[in-house]
């Protein structure tokens, strides 16, 4: 009796603890080894993008927090954006700076899930995940603060905010901001330290530039890989032009560039959040706008930069109180182009280290 | 009444109580008895501990991972291992139709059984143990290489190919780090100049720990390994391969799988105890000085010492890669236990009745053959270890291969696969005729 | 800021480049004859001055009439933006060359256009449902569909 490997189908997902939600990945393994991958999505599709049909402008937004559901409030800003464009909505001044620090904190929660996760991916045994997520815990209880829900939002409208920040936000947000350096300090360590964490990240899953440009990539993984393309830079929205911040870039585009480049966007997202403190003037939250808006025909696509990376919609107005399409470009979904690039030839484990670095949501990813 | 159970007080005093009430010509009654009764205490001993293990263990993770761990069930949350117990027992018994039945049922017995076999010769206090085996250190090795083949049996069986990853993964890891586990022990050997347990014990004038320091390293790495506890838990991965080789097992089946795991940490703990750290004696003092606490306690004590390093370990450190397991063992760990051998047996060459002066130079000299070992390996295995190893070997495999990987067809594709366009080059996969085509069902083997 | 360029600039430089490509060009928007749009982006992605190497994203629109199908494109080298449309007709079998030979980055988008829009985008090589399951009846987002 001899015995004869063979190639092997395996799949990964829709319930696996590593896919973050219920993405599911065919994989022919030969041994260890990652020959084919091939991704299938649509377990959570719930047709986002046809039930904005059906829905006046403003009722929208709470559709836009169910897409990427551990930043909705960069969701929210990038919808508000694009019917502020439709419409030609001239936003509140005190409302574009509330939405510029809700959309940081987002942005910090988010890369902390993400970083949480990524190491529990690497088999840290949850202990750095409970620790990221304590620190989530404080930015939701801000945003609690701010709008009353911890994981959907729709804190924004066409024309501003909902509703200003209560007096106790801003100490709140101070003591925050204070704290919030030495434990990214903390958490830096622990990734630039430990010996098991550079082993398993550098030099893995390396996605060169010019692949990550030609599969449009976007966010921290195409700035992992040495682009410098932040939208908040590039196509100033609300008020990121008026702030000073830093896009930080990795060198070689592999794992452990996407997690420090996205440690180092929380130190900037604080420095945002600090000058926008700052600066906010006072005033109306938000602008006057009618509940039901009826934009002239025509289109506009407006974007943000969500956590994840490139967040756009592209509405189509009829001149009816609803969209006639309303098109959501997903970052997370558009960044899983090349995964068959980065995981061919890598191993089972690095499989999953490198698809926790890219940071999906699958949320986002099947609308 | 066998020669070393003469000295063995805990028996002995079972015995005669036994002895006392029974009639003369029923001794051998009293001897069965007695040894029945030892084992009880032993075996349940273990269990107990193993449970206050899950708890211990389950209460520190919490601490380390700024939660509070289980505090529902009783004092301080105290019963929950046994109400974790109840629910296992209680729980529905899935034997899943691909599984091969008799060693599905096998293997969690199979994994059970090295733990109490260990425990008949670790002395647990003065006097108590229940066989001084003249080759005892052998025994621990030879015992606990049972386990390796019921996690493979319990892979294969299972049918899954995510345990049949994890069962993969448990006989490369688990048969390499053998090696460097018994070479650290002969170390020991060498000092003690004889295998029994309790001759280890009392050969360690000072704690091998401190004449020890490198076989005490690669002995630890080599436990963590054989008991897959972090960094190096592969074969059951949770977030690659969700549980390995024991993902379809439930009920108590799984509950002996986690016995054996947690009660494992207890046994290896106790076993490194008793190797380098003085077993039941005071650590602290001289042999023969008075004891301040009675030799079970102490022995307890070192054991739980033990036990938090591994949970200590298993909180901190993420999961190594298969490659950088295998590496480390054959490469650091395997020339590490070389080095001490060495080492230690030039040093028993040199001294073989060491007086303490020379005992405590033995101490000096391994410290410092130790710490530039440490050193310099790992400024190598930082070289090694970063190094990317994504290497692009195609599989070659025929075309059809292709739609049983693709769910559905592409549109335009008529099924014909010569026909591919240029742009479906990207996506099919290098290969030809007549290789082996993976099967949907199989475990990545089969037999021709 | 990202600057949009002028559609009807682009459009000479386009004419240049594909001849009779193009049909209409309004503000930013270009719109270009469906059966040249891979010539058309080949030519955008690579003519100096241009280089528009990175799709944003590819949008269908559903106009009753024809199908928009809508290609945001950006030079990361000169921070400017265009948008390209293209119309299709025909509500049966609505097809336009598919541009993934230009950029991966259509890859899944195009299948999503195909899922949910019902256009198909030939020369894709791996064109099949994304974000419904295979036999699923329509293309939802057409405003023909009656799922919702």
């Amino acid at each position: 009796m001899t015995l004869q490997g063979e190639p092997v189908i395996l799949n990964i997902g829709p319930q696996h603890p590593s896919t973050h939600g219920v993405f599911r990945l065919r994989v022919l393994f030969d041994g260890e080894v990652v020959q084919d991958v091939e991704p299938v999505f649509g377990y959570l599709h719930r047709g986002t993008e046809k039930l904005a049909e059906e829905r006046a402008y403003t009722q929208v937004i709470t559709l836009t927090d169910r897409l990427d559901y551990v930043s909705s409030m960069t969701n929210n800003q990038a919808y508000v954006l694009a019917v502020e464009k439709l419409a030609g909505i001239q936003p509140a001044e005190r409302g574009m700076y509330l939405r510029v620090i809700a959309a940081e904190l987002s942005r910090i929660a988010s890369h902390l899930v993400a970083t949480g996760f990524f190491l529990q991916d690497l088999g840290a045994f949850a202990t750095p995940l409970m620790y990221c997520f304590r620190e989530r815990e404080r930015i939701l209880d801000l945003m609690e603060m701010l709008c009353g829900a911890r994981i959907t939002f729709s804190y924004m409208r066409p024309g501003g905010v909902f509703q200003d920040a209560p007096e106790d936000f801003w100490p709140a947000l101070r003591q925050f901001l204070a704290e919030m350096p030495h434990y990214l300090d903390e958490l830096e360590q622990l990734l630039t330290e430990n010996e098991v964490i550079l082993a398993r990240t550098k030099g893995v899953g390396v996605l060169p530039a010019e692949v990550a440009i030609n599969c449009s990539v976007s966010g921290p993984v195409l700035r992992a890989s040495g682009v410098r393309w932040d939208i908040r830079k590039v196509d100033p929205y609300d008020v990121y032009d008026r702030l000073e911040f830093d896009i930080p870039i990795g060198t070689n585009g592999d794992c452990y560039d996407r997690m420090m480049v996205r440690l180092y966007e929380m130190r900037q997202s604080l420095r945002i959040i600090e000058q926008a403190v700052r600066q906010i003037p006072p005033g109306p939250a938000r602008a006057k706008v009618p509940f039901f808006l009826r934009p002239p025909p025509g289109d506009a696509y407006a974007h943000v930069e969500s956590p994840k990376g490139e967040l756009g919609f592209y509405l189509v107005s009829d001149g009816g109180i609803a969209p006639y399409r309303c098109k959501i470009r997903s970052p997370s979904f558009i960044n899983l182009t090349p995964l068959r690039e980065l995981l061919r030839g890598w191993k089972l484990a690095d499989l999953i280290v490198i698809f926790g670095s890219i940071d999906i949501n699958m949320g986002e990813v099947d609308r | 009444m066998g020669p070393w159970l003469v000295q063995n007080s805990v028996y002995r005093n079972i015995y005669a109580f036994f002895d006392g009430f029974m009639p003369a010509q029923l001794g051998w009654l009293a001897y069965f008895l007695a040894g029945f009764t030892v084992m009880f205490i032993l075996i349940n001993g273990v269990l107990l501990l193993a449970a206050g293990m899950v708890y211990a263990e389950r209460r520190l993770l919490g601490r380390f991972q700024v939660r509070l761990g289980p505090n529902r069930v009783g004092p301080f949350g105290l019963l929950q291992p046994f109400a974790d117990i109840v629910k296992l027992l209680l729980k529905e018994d899935v034997v899943p139709r691909g599984a091969d039945r008799l060693l599905f049922t096998l293997a969690p017995v199979m994994m059970v059984a090295p733990l109490f076999l260990i425990t008949a010769v670790v002395p647990f206090g003065k006097n108590s143990y229940l066989a001084n085996l003249n080759v005892g250190v052998l025994y621990l090795v030879a015992v606990t290489a049972i386990s390796t083949l019921a996690v493979f049996l319990g892979g294969w069986a299972t049918g899954n190919k995510y345990a049949m990853f994890g069962a993969m993964r448990a006989v490369a890891q688990l048969i390499s780090y053998e090696v460097p586990l018994v070479l650290a022990l002969v170390g020991v050997v060498l000092l003690t100049g004889s295998m029994a347990l309790v001759q280890v014990v009392e050969a360690q004038r000072l704690p091998f720990l401190l004449l020890q320091p490198l076989g005490f390293f690669v002995f630890f790495c080599a436990t963590s390994a054989e008991l897959n506890r972090a960094p190096f838990d592969l074969m059951e991965a949770e977030s690659e391969i969700i549980a390995g080789y024991h993902i379809e097992y439930s009920g108590m089946r799984f509950g002996l799988f986690q016995l054996a795991e947690f009660g494992g940490v207890v046994v290896s703990s106790a076993v490194m105890a008793t190797l380098f750290l003085r077993g039941w004696e005071n650590p602290f003092v001289p042999q023969g000085w008075t004891q301040v606490l009675p030799s079970h306690l102490w022995f307890l004590l070192k054991t739980a010492l033990f036990v938090f390093l591994f949970i200590w370990v298993r909180a901190t450190l993420p999961r190594l890669r298969i490659d950088q397991v295998m590496g480390l063992a054959w490469k650091v760990l395997l020339p590490l236990a070389l080095i001490n051998i060495v080492v230690t047996g030039i040093e028993v060459w040199l001294w073989p009745r060491p007086t303490t002066a020379q005992l405590w130079a033995m101490v000096l000299i391994n410290w410092a053959v130790a710490g530039a070992c440490l050193v310099g390996f790992s400024t190598l295995m930082e070289r090694w270890g970063r190094r990317p190893t994504a290497t692009v070997v195609p599989v070659r495999l025929p075309v059809e291969v292709r739609y049983a990987l693709w769910i559905g067809r592409a549109e335009g594709d008529d099924g014909n696969p010569g026909q591919l366009s240029a742009e479906a080059l990207h996506y099919s996969i290098p290969g030809a005729e007549g290789a082996p085509a993976p099967s949907l069902s199989g475990r990545g083997l089969r037999v021709v | 800021m990202t600057k949009p360029l002028l559609a009807s600039e682009v459009a000479k430089r386009v004419e240049e480049g594909v001849p009779g490509a193009v049909e209409q060009a309004q503000g930013d928007h270009l719109w270009v004859r469906p059966e040249r749009i891979r010539e058309v982006c080949r030519f955008l992605q690579s003519a100096p001055g241009l280089e528009f190497n990175y799709l944003v994203s590819i949008t269908g629109v559903d106009y009753i009439e024809y199908f928009e199908v809508v290609y945001h494109l950006v030079s990361l080298r000169y921070n400017h933006s265009l948008v390209l449309k293209t119309r299709v007709y025909g509500r049966e079998e609505p097809t336009l060359p598919s541009v993934v030979p230009v950029w991966q980055g259509a890859d899944y988008q195009e299948r999503e256009v195909y899922d949910l829009m019902g256009v198909r985008f030939e020369g894709h090589p791996n064109l099949k449902r994304i974000l419904t399951w295979e036999g699923f009846p329509g293309h939802p987002l057409r405003k023909d569909h009656l799922g919702a």
